[in-house]
């Protein structure tokens, strides 16, 4: 089962491998993360994805927020939210295929951000499944490298996550 | 205005540090001076930096204090990773601070270098690398304030050379509070939970008090003695919170699990209602989650989030110190007509069942024993002499193996905190150094190492640490020849040849401890035991190190519940 964790934390040395400890301990595999400070420059955001049942995902939150550094936590799966992840693409587009690699780019709202005889590089933002979407849309055979951000989540209408007590 | 070294040990004399247990080095040279001149704090040279966690370990359960460490760099840091990691695994709170010789920013190569907050990273509450002198006092109370609160444990602090090396002189700034956004531990439970826990055991027919560590590390016994007495409850304990209840106390069932005495056991597996506190229900006291306490509703009390739900589901989650939520619970209590009204004859068949099994097992205590005309020593017949003569008042330590269960079972424990033993790690080597550790914190009590030869032989190194500080602990060595607990294990599967020569090749233990310049004795007999036994706790002995090697039978073993038939689950009823 899907987990989307938004998790504060003090931007500080050695709080980010104490978090990622925790999965790791645990053998649980973590499908993204982005990490940056925060409009408060103390502390760090971090969205992290991972699959896991939800027993799991519990006792990781209790034990995350027994971190001395870890100010909050969200399980963005449980409330409504909104996700994009930022990718950036570089694909071969030699030819004829240049109007047609040019065209999906556009149908997936992309931009081309770097441009040579035989490449371009695209910047797409989206969900996830839009980003994977796109991907095979464009074909293996073309994709030279991909570069994803990972899942950056934040929660729908006016409340919003901040400092206050720990929640669960 | 003060240098580094300065600071950083007043600020160890402003938390209240008394004793630092210390293992030299290059790395922590740099402050030796600072710490030599200051007088408030005793420093006491150990002989192996884990012998040093061991007995900051020690301190700290005998008294609730913080128990510091101070280290060198390389091995001397990752030697202190198991004693960190028992302090982790049994929640108490001790500070280790290490030296490191490097400047801070990187892990080079440098001679005797290594990572220590990457490498005990898993076994801490929390570490600090101190990137300057300024932020020493605030670290420092932080560091003390974390050990110590909410659920206590082990904190790292790493100390860089270079920071204590410098004449630079610094402003001693200690901050009047502590201030982490990330780390609010709960000060109280939910009251509305806290009534309704009330409620339900006010309802119940058969309802047990299963107390765990956590009333210990949350000096909460005088508290759950009034409630158990005015409620009249039944209490059983983990071994982690032996000593929670007096042993001797009517309403105490002994301990549970899988070496738990049946009528703790026969009475979790009957109850309606099981009131858990300060525990994790720890797989050695529950065996199986499907099966425990299987007709009872479960009341949860613990500081630590983390531990409620984890193995065993609650039905009433109560987050908040045990103290705290049992003094709302006996003041609600006390307000209450009812519960005062008909205080003694509550939960009138439960008790009769209760004695029932109580009345059974008198008749069969010896069910661990061999022949009781054999001349050989049983180890129970150990535990009874000291018990009576100590009175259960002595502090005991224990190693890991048979000795550590007979003495669990058998030793009734008359107050809090005396019962001094590794049970999360199961950490052999731990009970000379911790009994070192409880008797620098309590120099007028009596400390008691009671050990397996296995054990022993693991930090026997600390005889010598004995020796220099004239502490009086009495050390009594199980020794059976064999490492007993692995071996019934390898008799009980039939790997007969488990153990090949190693009886053989064990030392005579009274002349290695004599080497040691101790006072050391063998009890082959009931008879020596008995003489051994009055001596090492006469006059005569009063200020000196005695040990005693008492040869058990070999052949004794420790059955768990099942082959004893007293399991938590239903399945025991066959056993009433």
């Amino acid at each position: 089962m899907k987990q989307l964790l938004a998790i504060l934390f003090e931007n500080e040395a050695g709080a980010l491998a104490r978090v990622l400890g925790l999965f790791a301990q645990r053998n649980v595999n973590i499908e993204s993360l982005s990490v940056a400070p925060t409009e408060d420059t103390t502390m760090s955001r971090l969205t992290l994805l991972t699959v896991s049942d939800s027993q799991t995902i519990e006792q990781i939150t209790k034990h995350l927020n027994r971190l001395v550094g870890v100010v909050k936590i969200v399980n963005l799966v449980h409330v409504e939210h909104v996700e994009r992840e930022l990718m950036l693409v570089k694909v071969c587009a030699e030819g004829e295929e240049r109007q047609e690699i040019k065209r999906t780019c556009d149908i997936f709202r992309g931009q081309i951000v770097d441009v040579t005889t035989n490449t371009y590089t695209v910047q797409l933002v989206g969900p996830t499944a839009k980003l994977l979407g796109f991907l095979e849309a464009i074909g293996r055979a073309h994709i030279l490298e991909v570069v994803r951000s990972g899942t950056c989540g934040i929660t729908r209408g006016a409340k919003a996550l901040s400092l206050g007590p720990k929640g669960a | 205005m003060l240098t580094a070294d300065e600071v950083l040990v007043r600020a160890l004399v402003d938390q209240g540090i008394e004793h630092i247990f210390w293992h030299p080095g290059g790395a922590n040279f740099p402050y030796h001076r600072a710490l030599s001149d200051c007088e408030e704090i005793a420093l006491v040279l150990v002989r192996h930096a884990l012998g040093a966690c061991h007995m900051a370990d020690g301190y700290a359960r005998a008294t609730g204090r913080p128990g510091v460490v101070m280290l060198t760099s390389g091995s001397g840091a990752t030697n202190s990773i198991t004693g960190i990691a028992n302090a982790y695994m049994d929640s108490v709170p001790i500070v280790v601070l290490c030296g490191r010789d490097s400047s801070g920013d990187s892990v080079s190569t440098q001679l005797d270098e290594t990572d220590m907050i990457g490498v005990s990273r898993p076994v801490v509450k929390h570490s600090y690398v101190l990137p300057s002198a300024m932020d020493i006092p605030r670290i420092v109370r932080e560091a003390v304030f974390v050990a110590t609160s909410g659920r206590p444990g082990p904190v790292v602090i790493d100390l860089p050379r270079s920071a204590y090396e410098s004449k630079e002189k610094y402003e001693y700034v200690m901050p009047e509070t502590v201030s982490l956004r990330g780390y609010r531990p709960a000060e109280s439970g939910h009251a509305g939970q806290i009534k309704k826990a009330l409620d339900a055991l006010l309802r119940s027919a058969r309802p047990l008090i299963y107390a765990g560590g956590g009333v210990i590390h949350g000096d909460a016994s005088s508290e759950l003695l009034t409630f158990a007495e005015c409620l009249n409850l039944p209490v059983a304990t983990s071994l982690m919170g032996l000593g929670a209840v007096p042993g001797s106390n009517r309403l105490c069932l002994g301990m549970l699990g899988l070496h738990g005495s049946r009528i703790a056991n026969n009475a979790i597996a009957h109850t309606d209602l099981a009131l858990a506190l300060g525990t994790r229900f720890d797989e050695r006291a529950i065996d199986d989650p499907e099966t425990f306490c299987p007709q009872a509703r479960v009341i949860h009390v613990d500081i630590d989030p983390s531990s409620i739900s984890k193995t065993i589901t609650a039905d009433l989650p109560i987050v908040g110190p045990v103290k705290e939520v049992l003094s709302i619970l006996n003041q609600l209590a006390c307000d209450r007509k009812e519960v005062q009204s008909k205080r003694n004859d509550r939960y009138m068949s439960w008790w009769e069942q209760v004695e029932g099994w109580r009345q059974k097992i008198s008749e069969d205590t010896r069910e661990n024993m061999t022949d009781s005309n054999s001349k050989h020593i049983h180890p129970q017949d150990v535990v009874q002499v000291l018990y009576e003569e100590t009175k259960g008042e002595a502090f005991i330590t224990t190693d890991v193996g048979q000795h550590q269960i007979f003495v669990a079972q058998g030793y009734k424990f008359s107050a809090s905190r005396r019962w001094v033993t590794p049970g999360g790690l199961g950490t052999m080597g731990f009970g000379l150094p911790a009994a070192l550790g409880v008797q620098f914190a309590a120099p007028q009590e009596t400390v008691v190492c009671i050990t397996g030869e296995s054990s022993f032989l693991v930090n026997l190194q600390e005889l010598s640490t004995c020796a220099q500080y004239d502490l009086p602990i009495k050390v009594f060595c199980f020794n059976n020849g064999t490492l007993g607990m692995v071996n019934q294990w390898n008799q009980i599967h039939g790997w007969k040849n488990g153990l090949l020569g190693y009886p053989e090749s064990m030392p005579d233990f009274v002349q290695l401890v004599e080497a040691f310049g101790h006072r050391a004795l063998r009890a082959s007999t009931r008879d020596e035991l008995k003489r051994a036994v009055s001596l090492a706790f006469s006059h005569e002995c009063k200020s000196q190190t005695v040990f005693v090697d008492v040869r058990v039978d070999p052949n004794v073993r420790l059955l768990p519940r099942e082959e004893r038939g007293c399991s938590t689950s239903a399945s025991s009823s066959a056993s009433q």
